[in-house]
């Protein structure tokens, strides 16, 4: 028997039209001292799962049938006084937001000791102890001041850290994390994963490792179960898994994942469920237009691009304190090529983009496009122009898709802006724009609400290209999709690029996409570049440190996921 | 004929029919408003036409045969012999058109410059809220008193009655625009920051589309749940100013007109002048009140 012993549990939510099954006759097992990772794209149920362990289950959900044995006791989660017993003492639990995680009004110190009189029967001053220990043991510098201070003087990995030092203070069995590191940077999440493992070794504690993260599994669980719409597809040891899936989910799951050290041309369609449609990038380049560039003459230039902040407002606008986003950055793209813009978050990279977009106003600088300043926001008759040239593919397709707009009226609305197209020409070019990019045609009388994640971003293409613009900007396009529908958007922007020649700047945080992505990759740091170098020379051999410290970070995947050539 | 069946399945729909509180202050306020409405095929009488009046009819309490012309009212008669239920129904027209046109301007007013003082904030969003600010130190009753009392003074004495029903309208909108302004101005802000606002920035579009083809249709969910609990207040802040004696005039009475009216007679006996009023101002204000409550549940997701 495990430490935690899950049998055929079954979760299901009643809603109005249907029954809906999220967690589908579930079997998990953990053992002291190991970890265990539940991987699954999002709605696999694989939260859910942690949730009902817990006794969490947000109503109208409830456990339908199925055995939860903690030490070799069932346990009823539906007993209030059995699962306060349980719940934060010998089961802990670390979220994936840190921020809202901790109480702010609360100091550290106070939650810590707090959480440990809560579960340990000791004085004050040992408890104080404890917490001193337990900051030291998570690697917080300086515990015996930082106990004094408020979560928001942390930062966002350090709040992590206090978040599973409050996980420990219990000194529980089990640890459920629920996404622990997705809100952090490569090198931060690095970091924090490697304070689990410790604490897992040392503890001999059980941890279930959520996440939808396949580097994340590779690196550090022992086991893996995968589940997909609420059940398991596959479950054992990670090595194995990840060398050798035996079910084509974990197959399509794995294929899927970006490498970071070797392009692909495309990436794989291992076409499991018939969510990968067809898009015909082709068909459009045939009436695309096609510049003659001069040959090595930028196509976008940007010198000395400088934004700040207001970071303290003054009474008297002298009196401002600001915060410089962006310093003095220079750097071409030439035509039809990709640039990668990398860096962690605060880095600057948005910013950038968003000033080249004309989003924001520059403070100093400028950026040239095919000759003209277009930086200079009151150039109207410049601007109008570089409006039809340039279009951006933002992060998030749940926000970038006007709610109350019909996906027609969506993909129209440059083309009438720009008084491109009249009468029946408009639906016309719609329509073919939405089936080119993958979608039916059924799609277009359809409001955003009614599509997913892919699907959305797809739409926001179709939207960019209605003007067939030169130049693109690609603001985090994939991160906030699962792995194998960033996947198929990244063969459509690979496409825009070959088909249509394209030239993109693409901005993410993850060095694998931009592996994938970029002919040139630029590595940003505190609003600086801090490395700009061909792609492929940049991984290989990187000359910055702080590009070495990326690239060291990255959760490597070469080596669990292809067999050894033997 | 799809799009109504698409409607009947919707969420919202559902959610309104498993709400007896919604569907029978739906039903209520429905009922209130089509009398009104049909008040001239429905009315024993118009009791605004002298010449319908009989006065011995006067006093007659409800359901029983008058004394001297043995006519029998359903709801009694005032002094003057006018039927209670029929100038129930005629003031209800009154309220409710002053009601609806007074949200109508609060809400006109208010979105605009909420959606102003959202999207371009700095200078503009100070003035505009503050404004707003200092309207709201004053309590809204008084505001509109003192609209209604500048406008009664410049207004000829010739044309007082007649103009007093858009005196009110406007007296009541104007000091009604605050919190569709404040409401609108807040949501103004979230959404500006949306990608969807930035996409249409970027294709070149100017702040007038923008703000009306983007930001607006997002922005009305608050402003439909602020506008149907402003109609109640509106309605109840005509019948206050109508019972103050500044509001509808005798010849033009509202629901407020006729409770003040009503009040004289209490004393004597006579209660069901000022009952029946009193009960449909009661009802009317309720029902639609509860149904902006819960508009307000049910389009906020947060507070299922």
């Amino acid at each position: 028997m495990g430490l935690l012993d899950i049998t055929d549990l079954t979760v299901e939510f009643p809603t109005r039209r249907r029954l809906f099954t999220a967690v589908d006759a579930l079997n998990l097992k953990v053992n002291p001292g190991e970890i265990h990772g539940l991987v699954g794209e999002s709605g696999a149920g694989k939260s859910t799962v942690g949730a009902a362990v817990m006794g969490l289950l947000d109503p109208p959900g409830r456990i339908a049938k199925g055995n939860i044995v903690f030490k070799n006791q069932l346990v009823d989660t539906s007993d209030g006084a059995v699962m306060h017993a349980l719940r934060g003492r010998r089961i802990s639990m670390i979220f994936q937001d840190p921020l809202t995680s901790l109480n702010p009004l609360l100091t550290i110190g106070d939650q810590l000791t707090e959480t440990i009189r809560a579960n340990l029967q000791v004085s004050a001053s040992d408890a104080d102890g404890r917490a001193r220990e337990l900051l030291d043991r998570v690697g917080i510098p300086d515990p015996d001041s930082r106990l004094n201070q408020y979560p928001h003087q942390f930062s966002g990995g350090m709040r992590q850290r206090v978040v599973i030092a409050l996980a420990l203070c219990s000194e529980p069995d089990v640890i459920i994390a629920d996404e622990p590191t997705t809100a952090l940077d490569v090198a931060i999440q690095a970091q924090i994963l490697d304070l689990i493992r410790d604490v897992v070794d040392e503890r001999k504690v059980g941890v279930i490792l959520i996440t939808h993260d396949m580097g994340v599994i590779a690196n550090t669980t022992d086991r893996v179960t995968v589940m997909y719409r609420g059940k398991v597809v596959e479950t054992g040891p990670t090595a194995k898994i990840l060398s050798a899936p035996e079910h084509a989910y974990t197959q399509s799951l794995i294929a899927a994942v970006p490498r970071p050290h070797k392009k692909v041309h495309r990436f794989p369609r291992i076409n499991y469920d018939g969510d990968d449609p067809d898009f015909a990038i082709e068909d459009l380049a045939r009436d695309w237009p096609r510049y003659d560039n001069a040959p090595g003459k930028p196509l976008l230039s940007v010198r000395d691009l400088t934004k700040r902040f207001i970071e303290k407002r003054s009474l008297l606008p002298w009196g401002n304190r600001y915060f410089t986003a962006v310093d003095q950055l220079s750097f071409d793209i030439m035509p039809g090529e990709v640039l990668g813009l990398v860096g962690e978050s605060g880095s600057g990279k948005s910013t950038v983009a968003r000033m080249i977009a004309g989003l924001y106003k520059v403070d100093g600088g400028r950026v040239t496009f095919d000759g003209d300043l277009v930086s200079d926001l009151s150039n109207r008759k410049v601007q109008r122009a570089y409006r039809q040239e340039i279009q951006m593919i933002f992060q998030d397709p749940f926000s970038s898709l006007n709610p109350r707009m019909r996906v027609d009226q969506i993909v129209a609305e440059p083309l009438r802006h720009h008084r491109l197209l009249s009468g029946q020409d408009i639906p016309d070019r719609v329509g073919e724009l939405l089936e080119q990019v993958g979608l039916g045609a059924d799609a277009r009388l359809k409001y955003p609400h009614e599509f997913s994640g892919g699907q959305r971003q797809r739409i926001a293409i179709a939207r960019a290209l209605a003007t067939q613009p030169r130049f693109l900007i690609c603001d985090e396009p994939t991160s906030a999709l699962d792995v194998s529908i960033q996947a198929q958007i990244l063969n459509i922007l690979k496409d825009l690029q070959d088909h249509l020649g394209l030239t993109i700047l693409f901005i993410s945080h993850a060095l694998p996409v931009v592996r994938q992505m970029c002919d040139r990759v630029a590595v940003m740091r505190r609003g600086q570049i801090v490395e700009l170098a061909d792609s492929e020379q940049l991984f290989t051999a990187p000359k910055h440190d702080y590009t070495k410290e990326l690239l060291r970070l990255t959760p490597r995947t070469e080596n669990m996921f292809e067999k050894p050539e033997a | 004929m799809s799009a109504l069946s698409r409607f009947w399945d919707s969420d919202f729909a559902w959610d309104f029919r498993h709400s007896p509180v919604a569907v029978v202050s739906f039903l209520v306020a429905l009922l209130l408003v089509l009398s009104a409405v049909f008040a001239p095929l429905i009315a024993t009488m118009n009791p605004f036409v002298p010449a319908n009046l009989n006065l011995m009819n006067g006093f007659t309490a409800p359901g029983v045969p008058n004394q001297f012309t043995n006519e029998t009212f359903l709801l009694g008669t005032d002094d003057q012999g006018r039927d209670v239920y029929s100038t129930i129904l005629y003031g209800m027209r009154i309220s409710l058109f002053v009601g609806f046109a007074a949200v109508a301007l609060g809400m006109i007013i208010g979105v605009t410059l909420g959606l102003i003082a959202g999207y371009f904030g700095g200078w503009t969003d100070a003035v505009i809220m503050r404004i707003a600010d200092v309207q709201l130190t004053f309590p809204s009753i008084l505001v509109a008193m003192l609209i209604f009392g500048v406008a009664k003074g410049i207004t000829p004495v010739e044309y007082r009655d007649q103009l007093a029903i858009w005196v009110l309208i406007l007296s009541i909108g104007l000091s009604d625009w605050v919190q569709f302004a404040r409401v609108v101005r807040g949501a103004t802000m979230v959404e500006k920051q949306k990608e969807y606002v930035q996409a249409a920035r970027l294709i070149g579009r100017g702040a007038l589309p923008i703000l009306t083809r983007h930001i607006l249709p997002n922005v009305l969910s608050p402003v439909l749940v602020i506008a149907t609990i402003s109609l109640a207040l509106a309605i109840i802040a005509e019948a206050t100013l109508s019972f103050l004696g500044v509001g509808a005039p005798s010849t033009q009475p509202s629901l407020g007109t006729l409770i003040r009216i009503g009040q004289g007679f209490l004393f004597s006996g006579e209660w069901w002048i000022l009952f029946f009023p009193s009960v449909t101002l009661l009802a009317l204000a309720l029902s639609v009140n509860l149904l902006g409550d819960w508009l307000r549940d049910a389009l906020n997701p947060k507070l299922k």
